[in-house]
């Protein structure tokens, strides 16, 4: 008998979907209802002449669960197709973030200095606040919110991961 | 040139006629008033008006695994959709295509909390294969179109098409017929991949104890899957055991048939499983009832699983070989390579095996203590089935003891014979199954073995059958207990009966009458042949109340937990093998 492998794992899988009314519930529908981890969902059109739209998951699970995972949402009527882009090859995966943060005189420098350093941009910025726009992977998001929490962080609104793999081949192809 | 212009009710009805449907189950209400109102003014469809929404469901169950098409259903939006829910689940948890029309308050109120709304496609989502809301009438023929085919391709299911008022109403040139619809993202995978044929001939080959075990998707992939399955097992020589759902599917009495496996099956089929050295799945999908303690099923063994659905594959048991397809095309394959390769398994370890399984034939795990002065259950079944074997009999059964004893007594020897509510254990499922069973085939005698307690779930339909004739024969096992339910309260919590002996039970003789059906109650097993020959000779629909041993159980039974060896094969065994902390947590 196949020997059982009980390690988790962190995939990240995009679906080509139908964009149709519903569809996002089913997807997290399952994901519920089926007691899977959801880490992180981005959505969004990416094939408006065909009505497509592509949602990026990151889930985590032993491998027997993430195929079960990924056959389950295969399976879903509208999905075109099931991506494992943690398992078929390289992959290129960012977040945005937008991190408010509100302070006066020294603290208001510093969050400055460091923005600069982790090469966030300005977007918005008042004499006691400023907004900062930030792309990277999650984990340097991550950081970076973390050196702001003592500055004076009063918001953060992130998009979530979006990933596409390497090479010349993809879902839309 | 375009359509003719037509209402949305009429594109609909129209749709039906174009997908082959000559009936549905359906109850009327204020949103689908426009449906019903074009239903009037027709005839190629019949409606058969059920006495609730729910048994509207399970009568197109019926209709469909004993026919192998469609099963339809209308129902009104709100009450009328939510009574449907667990129709729904049981068809989705069966397999079993099925189409269901819901109303729906019209567009513009969607949303209003309007009377008699309800979020049919929300409260749907998890319980169908698929659903649709039809926003305009445009969309409403390849919206039908696509529910049809997604409800009975690749693996088969419920599929709900919610249906506002103002769509039925408004009128447009739009129809198109199925031949025009093509779907874009939904495609099942039926031909299997011929490297994994190739494999499985090899693992085949050198199998010394070799098992088939086989379910619900070989009835699902048509007459032709079981022809090619009964091949497939003969040629082999190998034992096979079957699913609940898949009974039927392999002859039962035929000698290579080890009977039903698992929890209530037989001990030669779960020693058998335990035993092999290879095992073939067709079309099952090792639920928690087959399987038992997952950490003890089959541990030797070298696992193929066929199955047109990918995620049943690797989602309970790991297996070794997996080959997706449908059923009937896989035992093709296989049995083509098999044959061109000239392969034949080693007829000396065949023998071997086949010795040790008549070892444990011998113990005989069917047998029960007969009585002269009490009507034992597992008689009455057997009776029931020397009576009605010769005849065209479909059964169709509750849930308990006595779908069972009905598995295990009654030797169903063809595909799409025998109907019951496996993967839901829906009690009230037979009832209106029988009669969607009986409008497709008229002239067979349909039974549905039932509990005493299951029956009571959806007794109005004795209303139906009475209005449209249908002889249908309610067989009732009447042990005064929700007797599965007792059964685990003895095993697990010490014989504390909490609220599982049904106190105040209706006459079911005077019942049957108050709804103008025929009434039998037979009490001594001296009487029980007779009554039931005249149950069958009874024109109309017939409720038979067999008053039974209330204290019987059913056995061979593997409790929650534990392994294929771990069998209980009768009440004195029971007694000596307490279950296991671990095992109560299960159901
Ligand atoms: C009180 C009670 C006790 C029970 N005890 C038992 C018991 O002792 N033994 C038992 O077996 N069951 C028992 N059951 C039933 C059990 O719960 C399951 O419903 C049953 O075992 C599932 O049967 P199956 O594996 O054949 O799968 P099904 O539910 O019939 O599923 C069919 C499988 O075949 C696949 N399939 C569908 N169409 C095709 C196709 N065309 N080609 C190939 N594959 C296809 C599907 O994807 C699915 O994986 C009991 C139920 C109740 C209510
Ligand atoms: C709708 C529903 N509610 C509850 C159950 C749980 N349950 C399973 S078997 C059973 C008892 C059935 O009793 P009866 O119909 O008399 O059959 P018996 O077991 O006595 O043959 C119950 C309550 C169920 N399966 N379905």
């Amino acid at each position: 008998m196949a020997p059982i492998d009980t390690s988790i794992e962190r995939r990240t899988i995009a679906v080509l979907v139908d964009n149709e009314p519903g569809v996002l519930a089913r997807v997290i529908g399952l994901f519920s209802g089926r007691g899977y981890n959801i880490e992180s969902l981005t959505v969004s059109v990416v094939d408006p002449a065909r009505g497509q739209s592509r949602i990026t998951i990151i889930t985590s699970g032993t491998p027997q669960i993430l195929e079960q995972i990924k056959a389950q949402l295969a399976r879903l009527v509208p999905v075109h197709g099931v991506s494992d882009l943690s398992q078929e090859g390289p992959s290129v995966e960012r977040e945005l973030a937008l991190v408010k943060v509100a302070g006066k005189g020294n603290k208001r420098v510093e969050s400055l200095r460091i923005a600069d350093i982790f090469r966030a941009r300005v977007v918005d910025s008042g004499l006691e606040h400023f907004i900062f726009e930030m792309t990277g992977s999650s984990d340097k998001l991550n950081v970076f919110i973390d050196l702001m929490r003592p500055l004076g962080l009063v918001d953060v609104s992130r998009t979530g991961v979006v990933a596409i793999s390497r090479g010349s081949t993809g879902l839309l192809g | 040139m375009p359509a003719k212009k037509m209402t949305g009710s009429q594109m609909l009805l129209k749709a039906l006629c174009d997908q082959g449907v000559d009936v549905i189950f359906g109850y009327p209400g204020g949103a689908v008033l426009p449906i019903y109102d074009a239903l009037h003014q027709q005839n190629a469809i019949r409606h058969i008006l059920v006495r609730h929404e729910q048994a509207a469901v399970h009568a197109a169950e019926g209709y469909a695994r004993s026919t192998g098409k469609v099963g339809v259903v209308l129902v009104t939006s709100g009450p009328g959709a939510t009574n449907a829910v667990t129709g729904l689940t049981d068809a989705l948890m069966d397999s079993i295509p099925v189409v269901c029309l819901t109303g729906q308050v019209p567009t513009h109120l969607i949303g209003n909390d309007a009377f008699q709304e309800a979020d049919t496609t929300g409260i749907t989502r998890p319980c169908t294969k698929h659903n649709y809301l039809i926003r305009s009438v445009e969309d409403l023929p390849r919206v039908v179109h696509e529910a049809f085919y997604v409800a009975h391709t690749g693996r088969p299911g419920p599929v709900v098409v919610d249906l506002p008022k103002d769509v039925l109403q408004a009128t447009s040139h739009a129809y198109v017929g199925p031949e025009q619809v093509t779907h874009a993202s939904y495609k099942p995978r039926t031909r299997p991949d011929t490297k994994a044929i190739e494999k499985a001939i090899e693992i085949i080959a050198k199998a010394k104890r070799p098992i088939i075990y086989s379910g619900g998707g070989v009835i699902n992939a048509g007459d032709k899957a079981s022809r090619l399955l009964t091949r497939f097992a003969r040629t082999l020589g190998a034992p096979i055991t079957s699913t609940l759902m898949g009974l039927g599917a392999y002859p039962a009495s035929d000698p290579q048939f080890l009977g039903m496996l698992g929890m209530h099956g037989t001990y030669e089929a779960n020693l058998a499983m335990y035993n092999c050295d290879v095992m073939i799945n067709v079309g099952a999908r090792f639920d928690d009832r087959v399987t038992g303690r997952l950490d003890e099923f089959s541990p030797n063994a070298t696992k193929i699983h066929i199955d047109i659905d990918p995620s049943s594959i690797n989602k309970n048991v790991m297996v070794d070989l997996a080959i997706v397809g449908d059923a009937s095309a896989v035992l093709d394959a296989l049995l083509k390579a098999w044959t061109k390769g000239e392969h034949s398994l080693s007829q000396r370890a065949l023998k071997g095996w086949w010795k040790t399984i008549d070892a444990w034939r011998e113990r005989d795990c069917l047998s029960f203590r007969r009585d002269d002065s009490v009507i034992k259950p597992q008689y009455a079944i057997k009776r029931l089935y020397e009576l009605t074997k010769d005849r065209e009999t479909f059964i169709t059964t509750e849930v308990g003891q006595h779908q069972m004893w009905a598995a295990q007594y009654y030797k169903f020897e063809k595909p799409r014979h025998w109907m019951t509510s496996g993967g839901l254990g829906t009690m009230g499922y037979g009832l209106p199954a029988a009669y969607g069973v009986q409008i497709a085939h008229p002239d067979a005698l349909v039974m549905d073995i039932a509990g005493e307690a299951s029956i009571l779930m959806n007794i109005q339909e004795l209303s139906t059958l009475v209005q449209y004739g249908l002889p249908v024969k309610v067989f009732i096992i009447n042990n005064q207990w929700m007797g599965m339910v007792r059964q685990w309260q003895e095993l697990l919590h010490g014989s504390r009966y909490s609220q599982t002996y049904t106190a105040s039970l209706p006459d079911f003789v005077k019942l049957a009458e108050a709804f103008g059906a025929h009434g039998l109650r037979a009490t001594k097993p001296a009487e029980l042949d007779d009554l039931i020959l005249e149950m069958i000779d009874t024109p109309g629909p017939v409720v038979f109340d067999c008053q039974v041993d209330q204290k019987e159980n059913c056995f061979p039974m593997i409790p929650s937990g534990a392994a294929h060896y771990e069998m209980l094969l009768g009440p004195d065994d029971a007694a000596a093998k307490p279950v296991s902390e671990e095992g109560m947590v299960l159901v």
